[in-house]
């Protein structure tokens, strides 16, 4: 019940002095009800220049095909995939906030869900952009479908791991497409109640006619359980699924049972990394530091160590399984990624996976918003090599020494890259301008249980326990939306 | 008599919402319905409401998208045009369980918010039955049929004296959208 106190020791989840259901509503629809601001073109009008630049290069790519990548006859699959695994990967965060999260009861999950949902999103539509530029004849992708043809009704091959990605990836995107716009039906009801004329018309078509009725949330919060109970299962599948992509192969480096625990965590630590990336941003540039919180900050920092960690453990445990196996090919190939002309990839990999994000160890970097900004882009880019070296360095020295190549990215390779960078951001700015990025109906929940002001009230009112107060006080330190008020201390 | 078609009662407060309601059911008023911003978690019980059996529903659309995906990789892989791939059984079902899963949640997902929608008549350009436009911002709204409770003064005092800010006598029953 929305009477009941959460346990003080619990630092707030919603910052700031007389924050009412209406200021909730207020606060977070600045940014929709208003002209953006001059950071928001800034950011906008280089994004969009990103996502012209992709459209460019993938136009340029179809008309002359895949031979304007950097590609050869060595090395088949190099950015495109890297960069395909790499937005997947990094849309796990969304499902993992919004799906794991809820199903712990995690309640710092409220005010980043949205968000992070949005991002699921847009970096899938990324990924699966990779996924039809990289086919060559992106017109024949139907032939990924089991559809009844013209060749006797040749059927896809459902033994292969690439047809279970087709599935994988479209249930995925599609399925948190819906998650997502559920979950936004009562905050579009809440700017169409507020909006007037054209504006009224066109969210009053987007909200369903939601009106707010017990039954309507009764039967909304059991969509939600439910949704999040088939998108945990679902979302640690997809990477699954794309990591056997690599696994079932029978390239060295490649063919091995650790992928799927590995590339799993390794996708929510990237994923938590850009959640951390666009959400520093975000809260500063809107003034959301209310509600996404230095403990929500540390959160995700925490996820990002414990992540890292397993990431880090598993490439040890690869290196060492390929020493044990015995087997000359698997043992060369990680010899090569570690000492070969990729050496630099895999060490730059190493350092920005594994070593850097141990410094969130210490609480002073954990809880500094321009360390945690600069790791999370370090974790990107360790991130985007990990794909890299996996793909790249595991296939450029095949078993036939006569055709050992290196791979040179051409422009087109770079320019669909940088592009698809640019239509994640156009896409996440326009999503920041059009609907709430923090989902307020959730927001509202916690409003009476978590928020500072609902503990601070219980303080002054000498309701609870004058050690666990000191205690809770002392934890709002860190806080950079609450000033430290030493007449606050005293009171107690 | 009058043209007044709803009594609604404003509350800031979901405590006092709740606490409106068992002085309204003390006094055998019915309500009609109630609008809040967010989920209130208990008011289901209070208001006599069954739980809800989307689950189930969600379970009968993953369980139709099981049988879909094993069905349908059954005949294009064994019946239509079995393969030999290196003399392996032409039904090799472990493979066919990532497809099998992956049909399963998406048959439940859209499935049951289908239901969802379908039932709570939710729909894309669906006008919105909105009785008072604050109910989705910062209002806990109580509607109560003023046709069946007649006795309207009443009514309020047990609204006001459960700390309702704002009573409102409704001639319309929505909020028009014009």
């Amino acid at each position: 019940m929305s009477s009941h106190h959460e346990s003080i020791l619990r630092e707030p989840l919603v910052t700031g002095e007389n924050i009412t259901y209406s200021k909730v509503t207020e606060d977070i629809l600045v940014p929709v009800e208003n002209k953006p601001n001059k950071a928001w073109w800034i950011g906008f009008i280089v994004s969009a220049l990103g996502a012209g630049l992709w459209v460019f290069s993938v136009s340029w790519t179809f008309w002359f095909g895949i031979g304007e990548w950097g590609l050869n006859k060595t090395v088949g699959w190099a950015w495109d995939i890297t960069g395909f695994v790499w937005w997947v990967g990094i849309g796990h965060a969304g499902t993992l906030i919004s799906a794991v999260l809820l199903l712990f009861r995690q309640n710092w999950r409220n005010s980043i869900n949205r968000s992070a949902e949005a991002m699921t999103i847009f970096a899938v539509i990324c990924a699966a952009s990779y996924i039809i530029s990289h086919m060559g004849r992106p017109w024949l992708f139907t032939w990924a479908l089991p559809l009844p043809n013209q060749f006797g009704s040749l059927w896809v091959n459902f033994n292969s791991p690439l047809v279970w990605d087709v599935f994988a990836i479209s249930t995925y995107f599609s399925v948190s497409l819906v998650f997502w716009y559920t979950g936004l039906l009562p905050d579009i009801a809440t700017i169409r109640d507020r909006a007037a004329g054209a504006r009224r018309r066109i969210y009053s078509i987007l909200s369903f006619g939601w009106n707010g009725s017990v039954k309507t949330w009764q039967r909304f919060e059991l969509v939600s359980l439910i949704l999040a109970g088939v998108s945990t299962p679902l979302v640690l599948s997809v990477h699954t699924i794309v990591s056997m992509d690599f696994a079932t192969s029978l390239v060295p480096g490649w063919h091995t049972t650790i992928f799927p625990p590995y590339f799993v965590a390794g996708a929510i630590f990237s994923g938590f990394a850009m959640v951390q990336t666009l959400l520093l941003i975000t809260r500063k540039v809107m003034n959301f530091e209310n509600y996404i919180t230095m403990f929500h900050i540390e959160s995700m920092n925490k996820i990002i160590i414990l992540t890292g960690s397993i990431v880090g453990v598993a490439y040890l445990t690869e290196l060492f399984i390929a020493w044990y196996s015995g087997v000359e090919y698997e043992q060369y190939a990680f010899l090569n990624r570690v000492s070969g002309p990729y050496w630099w990839a895999y060490w730059i990999m190493m350092t920005c996976n594994v070593i850097s994000p141990q410094l969130f160890w210490f609480k002073k970097i954990r809880t500094s918003i321009a360390l945690s900004w600069l790791l999370s882009i370090v974790v990107n880019i360790g991130m985007w090599f990990e794909r890299f070296v996996i793909i790249v360095t595991s296939l450029h020295r095949d078993y036939l020494p006569s055709s050992w190549v290196m791979f040179y990215p051409s422009w087109v390779d770079v320019g669909v890259f940088i592009g698809s960078i640019g239509v994640f951001f156009t896409l996440f700015l326009l999503f920041l301008r059009v609907l709430p990025a923090i989902a307020m109906a959730e927001v509202k929940l916690l409003l009476k249980s978590s928020s500072d002001q609902a503990k601070k009230k219980l303080i002054a009112e000498k309701a609870v326990n004058r050690v666990e107060a000191e205690y809770y006080l002392e934890s709002l330190e860190k806080y950079d939306s609450i000033s430290p008020n030493v007449a606050e201390l005293q009171k107690v | 008599m009058s043209n007044i078609k709803y009594i609604l009662g404003h509350f800031e407060d979901p405590d006092d919402l709740m606490h409106g309601i068992e002085k309204l059911q003390e006094n055998s008023v019915s309500i009609y319905d109630v609008y809040t911003p967010m989920p209130i978690h208990g008011i289901e019980d209070k208001l006599g409401i069954k739980r809800s059996r989307l689950g189930k529903v969600a379970f009968g659309f993953g369980l139709t998208g099981t049988i879909t995906a094993i069905s349908m990789i059954t005949y294009m892989l064994v019946i239509d045009w079995p393969m030999n791939i290196g003399g392996k059984p032409h039904f090799a079902f472990p493979d066919f369980i990532p497809i099998m899963f992956e049909l399963t949640v998406l048959f439940a997902a859209f499935g049951m918010v289908g239901t969802y929608f379908f039932v709570n008549h939710l729909a894309p350009g669906r006008a919105p039955r909105v009785m008072d436009l604050r109910a989705t911002n910062d209002r806990f709204v109580i509607a109560i049929d003023a046709r069946t409770n007649t006795s309207h003064d009443q009514i309020d005092s047990i609204l006001k004296e459960a700390g309702a800010v704002e009573i409102k006598h409704n001639e319309r029953k929505y909020v028009s959208y014009e």
